[in-house]
């Protein structure tokens, strides 16, 4: 195992837990917010390269502007399926909003299947992210630097709404507790929209960057990286968003590392991911940088 | 109504069941029978996770890898050994498997007890998590068992999955064991371990201040409801005659939790309904997407539009029915002569009002 191999191995598992990182936030700010798990955030995932697939091939827009309109398609998808699905339930039991999780990631999965198809579809990538550099022995594609770069972009910009703006503050007080805020004269109904629709755009941007990184897009794409950023978000800490990241990045790197020291069981990288899992909750089951909870007698 | 004449009009409804049984397995045609086999199976299922779930109140999203461990098993002793050397293309089966063989009904039941052994093992340390914590982790193990099977050629014969195994199961089967798991379960939880399980649900600690041994109940549930997934995962393995990883993903468990939850967390009866309206759905809306004339329009066949049909369905009877079709009411003897009564009374007092 030479040094070169072990830094170009660390480069691509910082360039996936970044992808990881952008989806695992939606998970853990309608987790916090809703105490819902949001199973049909994958699927939301998977919408935003088929937009960006059809944005270029139907209107015949450049790449970027068609990202752009894809980012926008997705984070309106995302706050609709709140709408429809889950707003109606918010004083059901949690299980039932949950089951209503599950079926419109059914929904939005299989209507994907029937209007785009299930054949495989690659998207365009634009040159200016299929370049490689090459530093001594390491090769890195310039997605890699794009999808790193733009992480931090976009989770900066997150950081800053949630601790700089009243509407990030309306959301962090819903997360703490939702009748009082109701009762101060937060529109919590709103805070809940824009949750959703900063949740799904990041999510977006994930599933764009993705399909840079992997070019075939399918209508079951979502349901693995939804699986393993939702993960990401419980080993962080869920309901804290710099948990999410963290474990975003803790996942993609030691995924991408299990893989290099032991090649013949390579096979095992899921189960690896899932008894990570496993060992967090069982020590730390409110994740490495979750608040603890008490339960009160 | 007393105690005797419910137990005479069970009997009965039990009798008239297996005379349905009967008829349905000499007179339908296989179609009929699968959806009606996958109905009963799903009986099983839910009733076993309503166990642990809406009667115990712990969250387990293991259900499908309970089930998987189960098909394994019963597929591994029932398979022909023709079958044992000519599919096992990857790498030959390994030594004891080879030699193993059991009939039918041992295989279902050694699939349960192994299933029950690991869910026994497991259940220790995970059921000390609790809500949404224990139902990741439960996840967690599934889906840890599905990448295992799919990396063991010499035992599961990897992704390609077991073929052949003998089509055991038929109605007789899948009715009996769905009669048997609601008879046990029935019984335990109106016995005072039930009480016990559903004080567990209500409020863990004030369970645990009146006496009641929390880790004992848990895992005595958790084990008595994969029992019962292993058996229902060993009907599934001779009904479908081949299974493979894929059959046991997550979407499986979601299924079998959808049952539970449309039907009402904690009632039976709701779990039996919502288990056959919800595989008569998913089969008979195929025609959906077959394309279809309508008059002179042709549709042309559309994959996929089943599914959309059965998601919006769904979301309607949640978004309708936000506690199940029975809201966690059971069904009873009493119940029934009752609102029977009713109606009869009824019908002589407006008649007397006539006259």
């Amino acid at each position: 195992m030479t040094l070169n191999l072990v830094l170009q191995n660390i480069a691509n598992g910082l360039s996936l837990g970044s992808l990881y990182a952008l989806i695992a936030i939606g998970y853990t700010m309608v987790y916090g917010i809703l105490r819902l798990i949001n199973f049909a955030h994958g699927e939301i995932f998977m919408l935003a390269p088929y937009y960006l697939y059809f944005g270029m091939l139907i209107f015949s827009l450049p790449w970027w502007a068609s990202a752009l309109v894809a980012i926008g398609l997705t984070a309106l998808t995302g706050m609709l399926s709140e709408k429809i699905a889950y707003k109606p339930l918010r004083d059901a039991p949690r299980i039932s909003a949950l089951i209503s999780a599950i079926g419109v990631s059914f929904f939005l999965q299989n209507l994907s299947i029937v209007v785009f198809s299930g054949i495989p579809k690659s998207v365009h990538r634009p040159s200016y992210f299929t370049k490689i550099f090459q530093f001594g022995e390491i090769r890195i594609q310039s997605t890699l630097f794009a999808s790193v770069g733009i992480s931090v972009v976009f989770l900066s910009l997150l950081l800053f709404i949630i601790y700089k703006t009243k509407t990030g503050l309306a959301m962090r007080s819903i997360s703490y507790d939702i009748e009082t805020s109701r009762l101060m004269g937060i529109d919590v109904n709103k805070a809940i929209s824009v949750t959703f629709i900063i949740g799904s755009a990041l999510a977006a941007v994930g599933g764009i960057l993705w399909s840079l990184r992997f070019p075939q897009i399918v209508p079951t794409m979502g349901t693995i990286p939804g699986l393993k950023a939702f993960i990401a978000a419980v080993v962080g800490g869920i309901g804290s968003v710099p948990g999410a990241m963290l474990g975003g990045l803790l996942l993609g790197m030691s995924e991408i590392l299990f893989v290099t020291f032991f090649p013949p069981i390579s096979g095992y990288r899921d189960a690896f991911v899932f008894l990570i899992l496993i060992l967090i909750l069982f020590f730390k089951p409110d994740g490495i940088l979750g608040v603890k909870t008490q339960e009160k007698v | 109504m007393k105690q005797r004449n419910e137990k005479t009009c069970t009997l009965i409804s039990l009798i008239v069941l297996f005379l349905l049984v009967y008829l349905a397995q000499n007179k339908l045609d296989a179609y009929k029978i699968r959806i009606l086999n996958l109905g009963a199976m799903y009986v099983t299922l839910g009733v076993s996770l309503n166990l642990i779930y809406g009667f115990t109140g712990q969250f387990s999203l293991g259900h499908a890898g309970f089930m998987g461990i189960g098909a394994y098993v019963t597929a591994l002793l029932v398979l022909p050994a023709y079958y044992k050397e000519a599919s096992f293309i990857l790498e030959p089966l390994a030594w004891p498997f080879t030699v193993l063989h059991a009939p039918f009904i041992i295989a279902l039941i050694f699939s349960g007890l192994f299933s029950a052994l690991v869910a026994f093992i497991i259940g220790f340390p995970v059921l000390r998590l609790k809500g949404d914590y224990l139902g990741i982790a439960t996840l967690g193990f599934a889906e840890i068992f599905r990448i295992i099977a799919n990396n063991l050629p010499h035992i599961t014969n990897g992704a390609l999955g077991i073929k052949g195994i003998p089509e055991f199961t038929n109605l007789w089967w899948t009715v009996g064991v769905a009669v048997v798991a609601i008879y046990v379960i029935k019984g335990l939880i109106s016995s005072s371990y039930g009480r016990a399980l559903m004080a567990i649900r209500e409020n863990e600690v004030a369970a645990e201040v009146i006496g009641i041994n929390l880790t004992f109940h848990k895992v005595m549930s958790f084990t008595i409801s994969a029992f019962f997934a292993g058996v229902a995962g060993g009907l599934f393995a001779c009904l479908l005659t081949t299974i493979d990883p894929k059959a046991f993903r997550l979407v499986t468990t979601f299924n079998i939790l959808a049952v539970v939850v449309l039907g009402g967390l904690g009632s039976i009866t709701g779990t039996v309904i919502a288990a056959f309206l919800y595989n008569f759905f998913l089969e008979y809306l195929r025609p959906i997407e077959a394309g279809f004339n309508l008059g002179p329009i042709a549709f042309p066949p559309i994959p996929g539009l089943r599914m959309v049909t059965f998601s919006v369905l769904l979301l309607a009877l949640i978004l309708y029915k936000q506690r199940g079709i029975m809201g966690g009411a059971e069904f009873s003897w009493r119940w029934l002569f009752q609102f029977l009564n009713r109606i009869f009374n009824h019908k002589k007092t407006t008649e007397g009002g006539a006259s």
